[in-house]
């Protein structure tokens, strides 16, 4: 489920740029619309707010679209669950987990009639779009407000896996927190699964014994948070507004929002508009929403107010450059005054300050 | 009162078969009411999960796909069941197996090797899976430590090194740092048995060790070495089998047929390594040999009904948004029946009132 937009020429057969578009498409009626969850619908993260943008189709389009999903897909056995949604009728089908990328691929060449997006890969085809989401906006925020609100001066991080997509949630994390408080150290735990409560829960209790008062997460369950409240400390909710879970600790939330980019592509399939793309979007197209900042001071609360409305007018980058590595050299800027978007997307080293490494 | 179990001194082969004809019809019958509990139609849910995909030739080649890894696995381990050794590590021997099979797709990516490496995997395969399984049944051996806890601690050693190999040395340079190896040449690719279809030629693979299987257990010394082993160790040891040698046998049978299944797996289905290479076969596939009684061919039915269930579960969340936990629930159900039907075929049960006693 890890994101991974890439843009431009790529390595492997299967790229091919969105001016391929398919055979000329016919506006419908009435459409059937599906999508593969690598978690079940009930993990309130990940899963669950594709989930929420699943019923908001539904919503949006009453009677002429109907909807269906399979949960708890192994990405090792993906395809045929993928192929039954395709010969099944479905118009539209969404993969929403990184490791369905090459069996999406494979059954979108078999039925090229039908329209596939695949989120967080990087292959694409005349009918099979990416999209992800710039999550580590959003975690340049929390880091601001952690890196303002700590009193142990020593901030938490629970990960899933040290791959692209959480390597640049931490570092943009930790960037925001360093921009308000240089002296901030930060401590990270990976905790090797997406979902887990129990595991998660572990890796949090782990870092608040070791001191951290201010916890963020990039796994999917609210354990993490509900372990910081348990203990009076603060965390951020992930993927969902997790305030139920936690309505004391969490300080505000990084809200998937794919509700407006699903109700997109199926209206785009309804009157025969859809083309192959790659979206990358942020706080700026609304697939990333903070939810309601809470529980924090008022300064707290602007900075981190002005902070998103920077970000959302593209005044600020969380990857402007220049970014120190590890080391205190800096790393070559490749965009345009901050790093590039390949550059973020391959993201395998930490920033300076950082005193951990990246499990290899 | 109290139940009390006696062993039957015959049970008829005609008692076994109903008995099995039975469990799968209180299974249907239990799962149908908890679907008419959910307000639901149990006979739209029977037609879905179970007269769809057995009258459709691309789920029956489905049903093909998914049971070969568990057919394979589970014809393994009724070599260490039957010898009542317990292998609960197959998914790790699976893991092992891919690994060093995959190894060596690896190493001949980009080099026009030919033929003679998808052969060579496969063996690769089998030796890394048969290596790993006989870890525990060399330590149980050596030191007489449990194979229960060893072979399932391995389980997570071997997802591990997986994770650590597609991390790091083994991870695509043009991946973009995703955690997975490049896609193996086609000269590594174990080919489907029909053109463009999806059935490879690990289905074959199961289907002769089904048919050795039989052979080896019902007409073989060995065969009967396992069974006297399993049912009677005091009397395999006085007449002159040696318990470490079958140990360290069946552990090297059940581990090489895992590893044959995850190489068959990698090479025939994802075309490449990445951290997660199995929906949990290996831990199925105990499921499905208890469910086969451990007999070759039951075996065989088995991990066919098992792979149903799974292919009509997926059926069931598309056309009746019936959720998944019916189908794990069903799942358990089923191995339940027939458990308990072999008991009663087994055991006589009486009803024994509170006497004096102990």
């Amino acid at each position: 489920m890890f994101s991974g937009k890439v843009f431009g020429a790529l390595a492997g057969a299967a790229v091919l740029a969105l001016s391929a578009g398919s055979a000329v498409a016919q506006p419908k009626d009435k459409i059937k619309v599906g999508f593969i969850y690598v978690g079940p619908v009930g993990d309130h993260g990940w899963s669950y707010q594709h989930d929420v943008g699943r019923q908001a189709i539904e919503k949006a389009f009453p009677g002429k679209v109907t909807t269906t999903f399979v949960e708890s897909v192994p990405e090792a056995d993906s395809e045929r669950a993928i192929e039954q949604l395709a010969r099944t009728g479905h118009d539209l089908i969404f993969t929403t987990s990184f490791g369905f990328m090459e069996p999406t691929l494979k059954v979108a060449k078999k039925y090229p009639n039908i329209k596939f997006e695949h989120a967080t890969g990087f292959k694409r085809n005349p009918n099979l779009s990416t999209y992800a989401a710039k999550f580590h906006e959003g975690r340049y925020i929390i880091g601001q407000i952690a890196g303002k609100m700590t009193k142990s001066n020593t901030i938490g991080y629970v990960g899933a896996f040290p791959i692209p997509e959480v390597i640049a949630g931490i570092n943009a994390f930790y960037l925001g927190a360093q921009s308000v408080n240089p002296s901030v150290k930060i401590k990270i735990v990976f905790a090797n699964t997406w979902y887990d409560p129990a595991k998660e829960g572990d890796a949090a209790k782990a870092l608040l014994d070791q001191g951290v008062d201010m916890l963020a997460q990039h796994t999917d369950s609210p354990a993490p948070i509900q372990a910081a409240e348990a203990r009076g400390k603060f965390g951020f909710g992930q993927a969902s507004d997790m305030e139920r879970f936690a309505p004391k600790a969490q300080l505000t939330a990084i809200v998937d929002n794919w509700s407006d980019y699903y109700v997109a592509r199926a209206k785009a399939i309804l009157d025969g508009t859809w083309k192959s793309e790659d979206v990358w979007g942020g706080l700026a197209s609304n697939m990333v929403v903070m939810s309601p900042y809470k529980n924090m001071p008022d300064d707290v609360k602007k900075l981190a107010q002005e902070t998103e409305a920077a970000i959302r007018s593209g005044q600020l980058n969380p990857f402007k450059c220049p970014i120190m590595g590890q080391d205190g050299k800096e790393i070559e800027c490749k965009g345009q005054g901050a790093l590039s978007d390949e550059q973020v997307l391959g993201m395998n080293f930490y920033v300076k300050g950082i005193e951990d490494k990246i499990p290899q | 009162m109290r139940f009390e179990l006696t062993p039957r001194t015959n049970s008829p082969t005609v008692m076994r078969v109903f008995a099995s004809v039975a469990a799968f019809l209180t299974a249907f019958l239990i799962a149908g009411f908890v679907i008419w509990l959910m307000g639901r139609s149990p006979i739209a849910a029977f037609d879905v999960y179970v007269l769809q995909p057995l009258s459709d030739p691309w789920s029956l080649q489905e049903l093909l796909v998914k049971a070969t890894p568990m057919a394979l696995i589970a014809i393994g381990l009724s070599y260490c069941f039957r010898a009542n050794l317990w292998n609960i590590g197959a998914e790790g021997q699976y893991v092992v197996g891919a690994v060093l099979g995959g190894w060596l797709a690896l190493r001949t990516h980009g080099t026009d090797a030919g033929l003679w490496v998808l052969p060579l995997m496969l063996l690769l395969g089998i030796i890394g899976g048969a290596l790993w399984g006989m870890i525990p049944a060399f330590l149980k051996t050596r030191f007489g430590v449990n194979e229960i806890l060893t072979s399932l601690m391995l389980v997570y050693v071997a997802q591990l090194i997986l994770d650590y190999l597609v991390r790091g040395p083994w991870r695509d340079p043009k991946g973009f740092n995703f955690p997975q190896s490049v896609t193996f040449d086609p000269s590594a690719t174990l080919h489907p048995i029909l053109e463009g279809g999806r059935v490879h030629y690990g289905a074959v693979f199961a289907a002769i060790a089904v048919l050795v299987t039989a052979i080896v257990l019902g007409r073989t010394l060995f065969g009967y070495r396992l069974k006297l082993t399993g049912d009677a160790p005091r009397a395999a040891r006085f007449a002159g089998f040696s318990s470490k040698a079958t140990t360290l046998a069946v552990f090297a049978i059940s581990g090489g047929l895992a590893g044959l299944a995850g190489i068959s797996e990698v090479s025939g289905q994802i075309g490449q390594l990445q951290p997660s290479i199995s929906p949990g076969y290996g831990f199925t596939a105990i499921t499905v040999a208890f469910l086969g009684r451990l007999n070759p061919i039951g075996i065989l039915v088995a991990s066919l009904v098992v792979a149903l269930t799974f292919i009509g579960g997926e059926s069931a969340q598309i056309m009746l948004k019936l959720p998944l936990d019916l189908t794990q629930a069903f799942q358990g159900i089923l191995l339940l029946c027939v458990l308990a039907a072999d008991a009663m075929v087994s055991y006589r049960i009486r009803f024994v009132t509170r006497g004096g006693g102990k």
